[in-house]
Parts: C-alpha cells; sequence; structure tokens
C-alpha cells in the first residue's frame, strides 16, 4: 500500500472512514421548516463539502457543512429523514461521514455569493472562510417567499453586504435571484461568483457570468447513495456529484 | 513502452489492455461508462439490469471499514426494457473507442435469467456477464444460484439458448467448490467465467449506535482485504477450465493485476480501485502493468499468464 507515487483518493487502509457519531449541542429554528443543528464536533474541511449523516434505522443523506467548528448542519423538513432530525434535541445524537467531495475555491478579492432557497447552506462556509481571508463578500439571497428565506442575519453579521429578493415579493425585490445577479454583476463586477440552488438557477448563473466573462463556481445538489464516488447514483453527464463535485468551476454540459 | 503489448481477446472480443470495469461501479448510464471507457479501460461492465425496476436498498449502503468496503446496495435498476435504451445509448458512444461493453445482468428464476438476456441482447452489447452471485440475488431456496453447480449450470444453459452472444458468468466465492461451479457452467456452454464477486456476507456495527451501519445489516466485502482469496479462486478456477477467466478482487495495483495473470485470468477487472485511486486508475494501472512488464522482459500477457499454475 506504500507504493511510492500513489496519491490516495480515497480512502487509506488503515483508516476506516465509517461514520462518527456527534451529539447536538443546540438547535436553532431558522424559519418555519429550517433547523440548524450545532454538534459537538469540528472536522478540517473546505467550504462546499458536504457530511453523509446517519440516523441508524432512519436513513443518511448528503448534507452541505454550515460550519465546521464547531461542526454545523442546516436542514429543511422536506420528508421521512429530515423530519426525524427535526426531531432531534440537545443531548441526542447523530453520525457522519465526512467532509466529502470538491468543496470550492476562494480566488479574488471581492466576491459575490449567490443562493437560491437552501442553497445558502453551504455559502454561509463560503462566506466564514472569506471572511477570515479578509475578501469582501457581497450576499445575494433569493427564495419563493419570506419564510423560505435562509441565513439573510447570519450573512449580515459575518460582515457581508447582503441583498434579498423574493419571487412574490414579501420580502426584499421582487423576483428571481439571478435578476439580482445581473444588476450587481453589472454594478460591482466581482472577481468571482459562487453559486448554490435549484439547476436551472445554476444553468442562469452559468450563462449570466460567462456572457460577462466572471469566474463562477456551482455547486449542485443530487440525491446520493455512497458518497465515496463508486456507484454512480449521482452521476451528472459523466461527472460524480458526489467526488468530482458537488462545487464545478463550470456547469457540467448537458447537466 | 511501444513494444509492449497488453492487449488480450475474450470470446472474440479484442480489449487494449486486461483491465475491465466491473459491475456495479459507475455503471449507471451511458455519459459515465463514456468517461472510464475514455480514462482508459480495456472493456466496461454497466450495472445489472434485472426483469423490472428495483429501487435498491436505503443508505448507507457502502462503507470504507479501513481493509477494504462493504455494500448493499441491492441492486437498483430501471429494468432491462430501460436498460435496453441505456446500453444502445452506451454502445453508440463506446463504439468510436474501440472499447467493448459488457452487460451485466440478474433474473430471480432460471427462465427469467433466459428471458432478460433474450432482451438485454437487443441492445448489441459485445459481452454478456450473467450474475448468479449476487448476495442479493436468491433462488426459491434462499441461495445465490452461485452456489450450486446444477442451479448455475441451469442458468448459463437457460441464457446460452436465448442469446448467440458470448456470456461470461460471474462466480461467487462464498462456495465450498469453486471449482465445480467452474467446471458446471463450462459444460454448459460458459464461454468466460469473471470472478470474484463480494466476499461474504459481512457486516460492520456501529458499537456507538450498538446497531449494523448497512440498512440492509450485511453486505459483499470487496476491495484489498479479499485480494487474497480472489486470487486463489482464480487460481482454482483456471486449474479446473479452459475458458477465460476476468480475475476481480481487491486489484489495485499494476503489480496486483499481475498476480491475477499469474493466476491465469485473461483480464482483470476494477471496483473498488476506482474509490481508492480515482477514475484516473486505469491510466495508471496501465503504467504499472508496463513498467513490470518491461522490467521482466515480457513483451506481452501471455508470456506470465497462469505461470503461478506450472509450479
Amino acid at each position: 500500500m506504500d507504493t511510492p507515487g500513489w496519491r490516495i483518493s480515497g480512502g487509506s487502509p488503515l483508516r476506516d472512514r465509517l461514520p462518527r457519531v456527534a451529539t447536538v449541542a443546540r438547535v436553532i429554528p431558522e424559519t418555519s421548516k429550517v433547523t440548524t443543528f450545532v454538534l459537538d464536533a469540528a472536522i478540517k474541511a473546505r467550504p462546499g463539502q458536504f457530511l453523509m449523516v446517519w440516523l441508524p434505522g432512519v436513513n443518511e443523506k448528503p448534507f452541505s457543512i454550515v460550519c465546521p467548528d464547531p461542526l454545523t448542519i442546516t436542514v429543511a423538513n422536506v420528508g421521512n429523514f429530515t423530519a426525524a432530525l427535526h426531531r432531534l434535541v440537545p443531548g441526542e445524537r447523530l453520525w457522519y461521514r465526512g467532509a466529502l467531495g470538491r468543496g470550492f475555491r476562494l480566488s479574488g478579492r471581492d466576491i459575490l455569493l449567490v443562493a437560491g432557497g437552501y442553497g445558502a447552506a453551504p455559502l454561509h462556509f463560503l462566506a466564514l472562510a472569506a471572511r477570515d481571508s479578509g475578501m469582501a463578500v457581497r450576499v445575494a439571497l433569493g427564495a419563493r417567499a419570506q419564510e423560505d428565506l435562509l441565513f439573510p442575519g447570519r450573512f449580515a453579521g459575518l460582515g457581508c453586504r447582503v441583498w434579498t429578493c423574493t419571487e412574490d415579493g414579501s420580502f426584499g425585490e421582487s423576483g428571481l435571484v439571478t435578476d439580482l445577479l445581473q444588476s450587481l454583476a453589472d454594478q460591482h463586477r466581482p472577481g468571482s461568483v459562487y453559486a448554490c440552488g435549484p439547476q436551472a438557477m445554476l444553468q442562469a448563473v452559468a450563462g449570466i457570468c460567462e456572457a460577462r466573462g466572471i469566474p463562477y463556481q456551482v455547486s449542485m445538489e443530487r440525491y446520493m447513495r455512497c458518497g465515496m464516488g463508486l456507484c454512480g447514483s449521482c452521476a451528472v453527464a459523466g461527472r460524480r456529484v458526489c467526488r468530482d463535485g458537488p462545487v464545478f468551476s463550470r456547469l457540467p454540459p448537458g447537466s | 513502452m511501444s513494444r509492449l503489448d497488453l492487449s488480450v481477446t475474450i470470446c472474440g472480443v479484442l480489449l487494449k489492455n486486461p483491465f475491465v470495469l466491473a459491475s456495479g461501479i459507475l455503471g449507471t448510464g451511458a455519459a459515465i461508462l463514456e468517461r472510464v471507457a475514455r480514462s482508459g479501460a480495456g472493456a466496461v461492465t454497466a450495472k445489472s439490469y434485472g426483469p423490472g425496476p428495483r429501487a435498491g436498498y436505503p443508505n448507507p449502503t457502502v462503507l470504507d471499514w479501513g481493509s477494504g468496503l462493504i455494500n448493499a446496495v441491492g441492486l437498483p435498476n430501471p429494468g432491462v426494457e430501460v436498460g435496453v435504451g441505456e446500453l444502445l445509448e452506451t454502445k453508440e458512444r463506446l463504439r468510436p473507442l474501440g472499447v467493448p461493453l459488457i452487460a451485466s445482468f440478474f433474473a430471480d428464476t432460471v427462465k427469467g435469467y433466459g428471458e432478460v438476456a433474450r432482451t438485454i441482447a437487443q441492445a448489441g452489447p459485445d459481452l454478456l456477464e450473467i450474475n448468479i452471485s449476487c448476495p442479493n440475488v436468491e433462488d426459491e431456496f434462499g441461495q445465490p444460484f452461485a452456489a450450486d453447480p446444477r442451479a448455475a449450470a441451469q442458468v448459463t444453459l437457460e441464457v446460452k439458448r436465448a442469446t448467440s452472444l458470448p456470456a461470461i458468468v460471474k462466480l461467487s466465492p462464498n462456495v465450498a467448490d469453486i471449482k465445480a461451479i467452474a467446471r458446471a457452467v463450462e459444460q454448459a456452454g460458459a464461454d468466460a467465467i469473471s470472478a470474484i464477486n463480494t466476499l461474504g456476507p459481512g457486516m460492520v456495527i456501529d458499537i456507538e449506535a450498538g446497531r449494523p451501519i448497512l440498512a440492509h445489516r450485511v453486505g459483499g466485502i470487496s476491495g484489498p482485504a479479499i485480494r487474497p482469496i480472489a486470487v486463489r479462486c482464480v487460481y482454482d478456477i483456471c486449474s479446473a477450465v479452459s475458458i477465460p477467466v476476468i480475475g476481480i478482487g481487491g486489484v489495485l495495483r499494476g503489480q496486483d493485476a499481475v498476480e491475477m495473470i499469474m493466476a491465469g485470468a485473461s483480464a482483470v477487472g476494477i471496483g473498488s480501485a476506482v474509490y481508492y485511486r480515482g477514475p484516473g486508475v486505469f491510466k495508471r494501472l496501465e503504467v504499472e502493468l508496463s513498467t513490470y512488464m518491461e522490467a521482466h522482459g515480457y513483451a506481452r500477457l501471455a508470456d506470465f499468464r497462469g505461470v503461478a499454475l506450472e509450479g
């Protein structure tokens, strides 16, 4: 196993990658549907990486890392598994594998983050890292309605300039976050754009950035099974979202 | 390196190198199989298709337990009717690359194997792989078909009657006498054998949760931990039959492939190595195998194939 020239890109025979247990330290309601769980754990991770969170007897699903220390995830209650997560109270435990996947690469002095709905989760970690390296961070947050708008206060608290919009006009400007991106991109010419959200939004972001020659990275969300780049469940246009992504510096063609 | 010939012909199908993407790894669609082909695989195997759609098991389905992997994915697939379309597209994309396509399939009855084979053959894959050994595929007695020489032979016969495509039978290591199974499928008309499927089943228990981690509780073991067993199985099979064998099980390095070929394998399956070394593993394996051959004065794989059997 020690053959010279080996770059182990997966696991090591000397070290397992089995789930680790963590205790829920704090539960923070974000919106009517979304809750943040702060764990009594800390991990090494890059912004954009994710965890496979396991609840024994329930399931195991991917979640963006919102903060690596203390390890934090933010969960929208959208199905059986997330409902089970939402029932956790401080002192109870969950298990996680990770950090997994390829994260964002930070570059530029002045960056713009674009979040559609729950896409704000990985961008929060990115904003933390960008702030720590002294970058100017602008954030465009969009959601269907006010109750779906995630983290406006958290981003502002990190010293980011925040713009918000909702599709129904219930908060901030009325419209799509990509409209906001268009005007911010023209006004401020960000060095880089980082986006996470639904596929249609990411496609629009790619189009807007490519038309203006602005480098961008997008974080994609897909149904995942192994999370280890083996099973192919999350493959999009030949790229494995779990291992080649979830962050891509171009949207995979045909995705 | 140019004077080296890494090619091998199995059942009349030419592979430019002996490295075959094993079934169940990345084989979920045409685009990803094309990527594997472009990254240097000698042949690729698509994921197993069955008679009808299967959702597979809930997560966790695959784990790295330190010395290998354990999986119970549960053969998720859209069913062979949809599979034919996917395989046709894959074949289309692979043709210009000169990389053969192996179509893997399973069923739950002997007759079912024949029916799935007939359907899947419409896609025109270069080879069929009869999966009689997935721990999730059991006959009415709760045993995989690979566990009994008679059942294994019946399935092989049924498939050979259903199609004229060359058929590889994938064997399980979880049997008392793998030679008997190998002989039975050879006599029934198998054109080649691939071995081994995963070992086990095994179980990994989380000691904090006090329960098995896999949702299916048990799963097949693969990766470096099973290589010596895979090599022994290939050795046994090659000493018992004369049809070609694809050696599979824990091959991570070119040197491991040499070991398989010395045990008699004509080609070498690559699965867990995609996890340990990434999809670029095929190019690296080729370099490592070539380096070994050059250092030992071998020009072709046949120069050292089966040498361990002679001793």
